[in-house]
Order: structure tokens, then C-alpha cells, then sequence
């Protein structure tokens, strides 16, 4: 394995210039996250319509270029979608980054596919797989409105 | 001893492809205390202390040989001084518990700095809930230093135990520890030094020091996982309350009484990390044939190379500067992450560490999230040194810096 093909050029692009680094403003859903091997931090805020459309989706926190580039990928991607669109969107990441070989959400458009599949360069680094994965556990967490702050150390 | 060759003695560098610089967190091990364990468990195995036949006194012999030599090593006055526990942490969980529940009540102060490890800061925290006691954090100037200016300020009518760090696992700053033990002792405050880097790296006196206590982390001088040595004053050892209980500590046991065993007995419930003490033997014999002396200043030759290099590269900014320096480079890169440059250079073969080292209160002082750490063991050479490098110019590049 490359490690260029970790650090692809996208993933360098959205951790040195992350989307959606900012507070939603009239947010109505939002969660914490926390990596306590590292240290870094993420707080996810969404905005969701009366039809459960995601108007906007932004976060803040500081971390590295993966888990940057992961969150900033994430919430551009998820804005327009539904709910149910966006669970669905979210197991089919967090399955391709553990095992599967590729996404299959009918809810993903190819250059949404392409970039997310930028991230798979992580399956080779067991320890950075919590980089990539740490924001998208923050969101359901914030779609469900758990309240409960996203610890890396306690999930599968 | 040829320090060139030492990288021999380390079955591990027969990978000639690993430049280890993570001897902070924990060395490698030469062979002869590998093959210790080895025929120790192979042909001398018994439990110690317990029984009468030929293999278990030989055993005890062996273990309480290396507590001679520690003693020796240290020079403590007595051998009654060395307690063995599970690690430095240990041995600063049980100075914390046992002076915490014999001396200290609400409102008294523990005076510790920001440059702690997690080891010397978690255990007298839990006192806080406990006892109500106060816990002062001595501060860190911008070179990444401690001072006994530093000290003096924070110390109050209340402060009734210092624990400060011998050298700094981030900043590589070495403490006036000496002066800091000299200081408290005026004010009748007992000091307690975490010597966890300061052991493998530093020349050790109990006797010149006049610490009360000091904690030695096994596994980080070249010996096994699962050891640590406290040493404490005989007088603190009397006094203080055992910290577990369990066989080998005790004196007699009654339904409605026990009493305790004589030092050190009293300290070392249960069996043991038999083989891991008397391999440790080899760990000390090992750095005696090189000479402590020789360590320091081949240490010191490595660092300040290694920090004339990282200075000269554009972007690495190295963490502290302390005056008085320990064998550590941490350091950061504008535009990467430490996680990102540990993982580039992993791909290399130098291994670091990155993160905050188990020292938040530092790295939220510093305002830093996380650093990247490549600390230097007696087996490191100027050509790991140029590798570090040369992996740092190649996160450059992938990063796009200059």
C-alpha cells in the first residue's frame, strides 16, 4: 500500500481547506464527538426542515487531514438529502470503511461515490480508521438526538 | 563498551529498516534480558519468598539480588528502601493512597506542575473527591521549563506533598529537583520525583537527590513490561499504611487481628512479576557496562544534532527549549497533524509517537491539540536522526510545503 493512496490529493485538498468548518446558524440537531487517543474533537450541527431535509449541515473541531477531509466530505454531502436518506447513506460508508469493498447506497450520485471512496485508503490503517469515522458516528448521533458525546473508545 | 555497535545487542534492529524513536514511551530490550526471562522460566521458575525447597530459595535469591542492585544503582541507603510494583504508576498510585488516607484532610494542598504525566496527576486527583484536598499546578514557563521560582510560588502553609516530573516526557526539560527537594524540606514538605524518564536517562543519587520518594518506570530503562520501582525514604515506608492486601505482606493473620510484614515486604502483596525483577537485573548491568556517563553523552550528541537539523527545516517547530535537556524532540509541523506526520513516517520505518503523550494539562497550556514526539534511547544513531529527517521532508512534500 501507497501512501499516497491515503493521502489522495482530494483528502489533501478538504483537510487543508475543510467545507462547512462553522456553526449552522437556527441549527435544530447537533452532537459532540471525542477521540481520546488523539484528542481531537468535533461538534456536528444540522439543520432539518419540517419535511426532515437536511438544509444545512456544518461542523467545528480541529483534527487531522483524514478526519478533516472526512467531516468536511460528509456534511457537503449530505446536505439536500432526507433522513432516512442520509441513515442509509451512513451505515453504507461506515461498512465500506470496515469491510466492504465498495458503496452501495442508490442514495449516493457517482461523484459522491468517487469522493467518498477517496477515504478507503484508511481500511489499510487499523489506527486511523477512527480519524475517517469519528464525524459520521457524530452525526447519527446527532440525527437521533442522543445527546450522548461520541467517544471512538466505546464503539465497534 | 563500542556505543556504534550497541544497535547489536537489540535483537529488535535486526530489522535494519526500523529507526525506533519512541524509547520514551517505552524501550527495546537487549538480548540478555530477554534471554533471562528465558532461562529463568525455562530452568529456574518458582514462586518466591513462599517455600523451602532448593528452586524457590534460589528464586528468591535472584529477586531479592536485583533489589540490591536497584539499591546500588540508586544509592539508597538501604535495600529496605526498594518496593517492586506493577509499573511507575503503581508506585505513584501508592505514595497518593497511602499518604492521601494517613495525612492529608480538607483543604490541604499537593502541589504538582504542567508539565505531569497523566501517572502523577490521576492518582492525587482521585484525593480531591476523597479528602477534599486542593491540587496547585506549578507553571511551565514558554521554554517548556519548570523553575523553583515556579515552585516557590505556589507553595502555601497548606501544601503538604510536591510531586514533580525528574525530565519532561514532551519538552525534554530537565527539573531542578535537587533544589525543588531542598526548598520544600525548609518548609517541612515532603517531594515525591517521577523518575520515569529521568531513570533512564539521567545519573541517579538518592543520597545527593534527598527526594522522599522516586518512582522508576522498568520497561523504559531497557527491562521488562509489568515492573516499576518505588523508592521511598525507610522513615515513609514505617509509617505509611500498606497500600494492598494479600499474602507475602503480612506478619500474622488472626480473625480478629493481622499484622503486617517487615519492609519491603510490606509493600509487594501477592505473587510478584517474578522473572520481569530478575531479569531487570540484566537491564541494570546493561547500562553499568556502558556507563551512565557514556549514555548521557551520547544522548546529548544525538539531541543536539537533532535539534540543529529540525531547526534548519522550514516548517518543524520544535516544542520547549529548555536549558537543561533530555533526550526528547517534540515538535510540530505548520499544515500537518502529528497523526498524519506519524503515520507518513511510519511508511518509512521511524517510528513516533503523536498525540498528546498523556500530558493534556502541558498541551492545553502550550495550545496544542497534539504533538509529534521522537524521543532517543542509548541504540539510537545520527543516521536515525537523518532518516527522521529525510520521512519529515517526505510529509512536506505530500503535503504540499515548502
Amino acid at each position: 500500500m501507497n501512501i499516497k493512496e491515503l493521502y489522495q490529493e482530494i483528502i489533501l485538498e478538504h483537510g487543508k481547506n475543510p467545507r462547512n468548518l462553522r456553526k449552522t446558524d437556527n441549527f435544530n440537531k447537533d452532537a459532540k464527538g471525542y477521540n481520546p487517543l488523539c484528542g481531537d474533537h468535533v461538534h456536528i450541527y444540522l439543520k432539518l426542515n419540517e419535511k426532515k431535509k437536511v438544509e444545512d449541515a456544518s461542523f467545528e473541531g480541529s483534527g487531522c487531514a483524514i478526519s478533516m477531509a472526512s467531516a468536511s466530505i460528509m456534511t457537503d454531502l449530505v446536505k439536500g438529502k432526507e433522513e432516512n436518506e442520509v441513515k442509509e447513506i451512513i451505515n453504507d460508508f461506515l461498512g465500506m470503511i470496515k469491510v466492504n469493498p465498495e458503496l452501495k447506497s442508490k442514495n449516493l450520485k457517482d461523484d459522491e461515490r468517487t469522493k467518498l471512496m477517496c477515504l478507503s485508503g484508511v481500511k489499510q490503517y487499523p489506527m486511523r480508521v477512527k480519524c475517517a469515522t469519528l464525524s459520521w458516528h457524530t452525526l447519527i448521533s446527532a440525527i437521533d438526538s442522543t445527546q450522548e458525546e461520541i467517544n471512538t473508545e466505546r464503539l465497534d | 563498551m563500542n556505543l556504534s555497535n550497541i544497535k547489536k545487542e537489540f535483537p529488535i534492529f535486526k530489522n535494519k529498516n526500523l529507526v525506533y524513536l519512541d524509547s520514551a514511551n517505552s524501550s527495546q530490550k537487549p538480548q540478555s534480558v530477554i534471554d533471562r526471562i528465558n532461562d529463568f522460566y525455562s530452568n529456574e521458575f518458582s514462586n518466591v519468598g513462599r517455600s523451602v525447597h532448593a528452586l524457590s530459595i534460589a528464586a528468591t535469591n535472584n529477586y531479592e539480588n536485583t533489589r540490591i542492585s536497584v539499591q546500588k544503582y540508586i544509592n539508597a541507603k538501604s535495600k529496605d528502601e526498594i518496593v517492586f510494583t506493577k509499573g511507575a504508576t503503581e508506585a505513584i498510585n501508592l505514595v497518593a493512597n497511602t499518604f492521601g488516607q494517613k495525612y492529608l484532610k480538607e483543604g490541604d494542598e499537593i502541589l504538582l506542575t504542567e508539565l505531569e504525566h497523566h501517572s502523577n496527576y490521576v492518582p492525587w486527583h482521585y484525593l480531591r473527591s476523597l479528602k477534599g484536598v486542593k491540587i496547585e499546578f506549578a507553571e511551565v514557563n514558554e521554554d517548556g521549563e519548570v523553575s523553583v521560582e515556579s515552585i516557590a510560588k505556589k507553595i502555601t502553609s497548606n501544601t503538604k506533598i510536591i510531586a514533580v516530573t525528574h525530565l519532561s516526557n514532551v519538552t525534554g526539560a530537565i527539573l531542578p529537583i535537587k533544589e525543588i527537594t531542598e526548598l520544600a524540606h525548609s518548609k517541612g514538605i515532603p517531594v515525591l520525583i517521577d523518575g520515569c524518564q529521568g531513570a533512564p536517562h539521567l545519573k541517579l543519587d538518592m543520597q545527593d537527590l534527598d527526594c522522599d520518594f522516586y518512582t522508576i518506570s522498568c520497561h523504559k530503562m531497557y527491562g521488562p513490561t509489568g515492573l516499576g520501582i518505588l523508592y521511598a525514604k525507610k522513615k515513609w515506608l514505617e509509617e505509611l499504611p500498606p497500600y494492598q492486601g494479600g499474602g507475602g505482606m503480612i506478619k500474622e493473620v488472626k480473625k480478629d487481628s493481622i499484622s503486617y510484614g517487615d519492609l519491603p515486604n510490606k509493600y509487594e502483596a501477592g505473587t510478584m512479576a517474578t522473572a520481569q525483577v530478575v531479569a531487570f537485573d540484566q537491564s541494570i548491568k546493561f547500562l553499568e557496562k556502558i556507563g551512565m556517563n557514556n549514555v548521557i553523552q551520547h544522548e546529548k550528541k544525538l539531541m543536539d544534532y537533532g535539534q540543529e537539523i529540525l531547526r534548519k527545516n522550514n516548517s518543524v517547530k520544535l516544542v520547549g527549549n529548555p536549558k537543561k535537556k533530555g533526550a526528547v524532540l517534540s515538535f510540530t509541523i505548520e499544515g500537518i497533524h502529528p497523526h498524519d506526520i506519524a503515520t507518513i513516517l511510519d511508511e518509512d520505518g521511524v517510528a513516533i509517537r503523536a498525540g498528546h503523550h498523556c500530558c493534556q494539562i502541558l498541551h492545553e497550556t502550550l495550545g496544542m491539540a497534539a504533538t509529534a514526539r521522537a524521543s532517543l534511547g542509548i541504540y539510537n544513531t545520527k543516521e536515525d536522526i537523518d532518516r527522521l529527517n529525510s520521512s519529515i521532508n517526505k510529509c512536506k512534500k505530500i503535503f504540499n510545503l515548502k
